[in-house]
């Protein structure tokens, strides 16, 4: 165990060979133990990942449906100017963030009772209760609301309840924007919580000690600093909403297609994974750029 | 700083986020003891009937099977391989140190269709059938990172003049391994395998592009919804998940006192 390398005691005993090699070249004993976690992560993930890289810029031979190895980009051209894509990325992509902004919304004041007017008792309690649901099974809380929202549903029977005629919302866009707020906003809670934790009280009180009230503080002391929080937040909402296709297959109806599901559907039947590889580049890319204006925000910092 | 109002609105605010977190869930267990077999709110009764009809599928045992022996693989695999990779990195610092944390994230990082649709067109390259072994390798990828996170977690915390007090004592790598630093470590092992057993036995979404003929049981739920058919068991086979999923968790939570759960372990 011996990698500290000022003032290591010198191992003691018959010492090996390897071993008085390893207390020699401390970094040697680091890279034996990262041959296999980091041999696995490249064989496995990040060739997969090339691989599909370079699958998008193949193509099928639509007779034998066999994968042609010539570079071109066909598919992305497809993509580009077929109307029915475009409207599908934008889509998803409008999906997500109205998502994002629907968790935003709902996590802040929560996330600021938790962090500044909870007890520690209450604190250490609701945020148990905030992760749990975030670990009990995606398809679970998905079904949940399969049953809430269906046209014999919770919802629906508590609304005529009050005398309002049934909203019917399963099975639409909006169906699917609740269920995504709902299976996503433990992601948006924790980290605005986190960052609203860290806003120093002093800040507060100069704040009020200067003549600010208490909704003028929010807005231009306590705010900005939630900012990396929020932004930290949205990477998951964003991202999770994005690259799901099983939302949009149980509880989204007839023209809601998402990007993944294009994607699932020229894995299965079609079987052009060309097509489904370039496809599946769409959110990356779109991805990359929202990481990148994320980390100008500073959310990695706040993760 | 808030005034009397401001307060009692947050505090409302609250209650009504939990009871939009949880009133799913609970409708889901109630739905688990539906008398009827239609799913219409109200239930007409309850009745524990849907358990045994559950229990006695061949379908629903054959899936349960198979997510068990997968997520058991997947999370020895993860075991070995993260903790191999927390062990090296936690006191060495050399370059590429935050390369090798973001190799093992990305996987959770990137859209799960990504990871899917990867590893599907991977296996199909190399020309291996889709098999429990293809779950296996995919759950092992975004598995890594949760034993990884947790034990260089706790790694990082420890002290490493423990480690040189016993090597001062005279005792050799291998001791000190094992009185000192795998005692240091073991209730985070421990967490980190619960927390990827969790994470593998509910994946759905990667699963579905790995497995070929085969159903875990997300994937047999996922069939079942589809199809709209044998709801009253899903029922029943949902509120087991979230059972099965949650009790790891929350032991693992108290493990390592509250430091597993942090949002960096993933969904």
């Amino acid at each position: 165990m011996a990698t500290e390398t000022a003032g290591r005691p010198r191992p003691k005993g018959g010492v090996s060979g390897l071993r008085a090699l390893m207390w020699r070249v401390p970094w040697l004993r680091a890279v034996l133990l990262l041959i296999p976690p980091v041999g696995w992560m490249l064989l496995v993930y990040i060739a997969s990942l090339v691989l599909l890289l370079i699958t998008a810029f193949w193509t099928i031979d639509t007779f034998t449906t066999q994968i042609v190895q010539s570079w071109n980009l066909d598919n992305f051209r497809i993509i580009v100017s077929d109307p029915t894509y475009l409207r599908i990325i934008s889509r998803t992509v409008g999906i997500a963030a109205a998502v994002t902004v629907t968790d935003i919304v709902l996590a802040f004041p929560l996330a600021y009772y938790m962090a500044r007017i909870a007890s520690r008792r209450v604190q250490t309690l609701l945020f148990a209760a905030v992760l749990l649901p975030l670990w009990a099974s995606y398809l679970a809380r998905l079904y949940a609301w399969i049953l809430i929202l269906g046209h014999s549903g919770l919802l629906n029977w508590s609304v005529q309840l009050v005398g309002l005629p049934p909203p019917n919302i399963g099975y639409t866009v909006v169906a699917m924007w609740i269920v995504f707020s709902y299976i996503w906003l433990p992601f948006m809670i924790i980290p605005m919580y986190a960052a609203l934790e860290r806003v120093p009280e002093s800040l507060l009180e100069a704040s009020a000690d200067l003549g600010a009230r208490w909704w003028r503080t929010l807005r231009e002391v306590v705010l900005p600093l939630v900012v990396p929080g929020i932004a930290a937040g949205s990477i998951f909402t964003f991202s999770l909403t994005l690259g799901d296709y099983i939302t949009p297959i149980l509880v989204g109806g007839g023209s809601s297609q998402f990007i993944g599901n294009v994607v699932y559907g020229n894995i299965g039947i079609a079987n052009n994974v060309p097509f489904a590889a370039a496809l599946s580049i769409v959110p990356v890319a779109i991805m990359a750029i929202y990481l990148l204006a994320a980390k100008r925000l500073g959310a990695f910092e706040a993760l | 700083m808030e005034d009397f109002w401001t307060r009692l609105a947050l505090r409302i605010w609250a209650v009504l986020i939990m009871l939009f977190l949880f009133v799913p869930l609970v409708v889901i267990f109630l739905y688990a003891f539906n008398q009827s077999n239609i799913e219409s709110w109200p239930i007409s009764g309850l009745s524990m009937k849907w358990f045994a009809s559950t229990w006695q599928d061949p379908d629903v045992r054959a899936a349960l099977l198979l997510s068990v022996k997968t997520a058991l693989a997947a999370t020895a695999l993860a075991l070995v391989l993260g903790s191999c990779a927390a062990f090296a990195i936690h006191r060495t610092p050399f370059f590429g140190r935050d390369a090798i944390s973001f190799l093992f994230v990305l996987p959770l990082a990137l859209p799960g269709i990504i990871t899917g649709i990867a590893l599907r067109s991977f296996f199909s390259f190399n020309n291996f059938d889709l098999s429990i072994w293809t779950i296996i390798v995919g759950h092992t990828t975004f598995c890594i990172v949760v034993v990884y996170n947790n034990v260089i977690a706790r790694l990082r915390r420890t002290q490493g003049s423990l480690v040189e007090a016993a090597m001062d004592l005279g005792a050799n790598g291998f001791q000190t391994f094992k009185d000192i630093t795998l005692p240091l470590v073991s209730t985070s092992l421990v967490a980190g395998a619960m927390l990827a057993f969790a994470l593998s036995f509910d994946e759905v979404i990667v699963t579905t592009f790995t497995s070929g003929a085969q159903n875990t049981l997300p994937i047999w739920i996922f069939g079942a919804l589809h199809n709209g058919r044998r709801l009253p068991e899903v029922n029943v086979v949902v509120s087991f998940v979230i059972l099965v999923t949650i009790i790891p968790v929350v032991i693992s939570a108290r493990l390592t006192g509250g430091g597993a759960s942090r949002i960096q372990a993933g969904r």
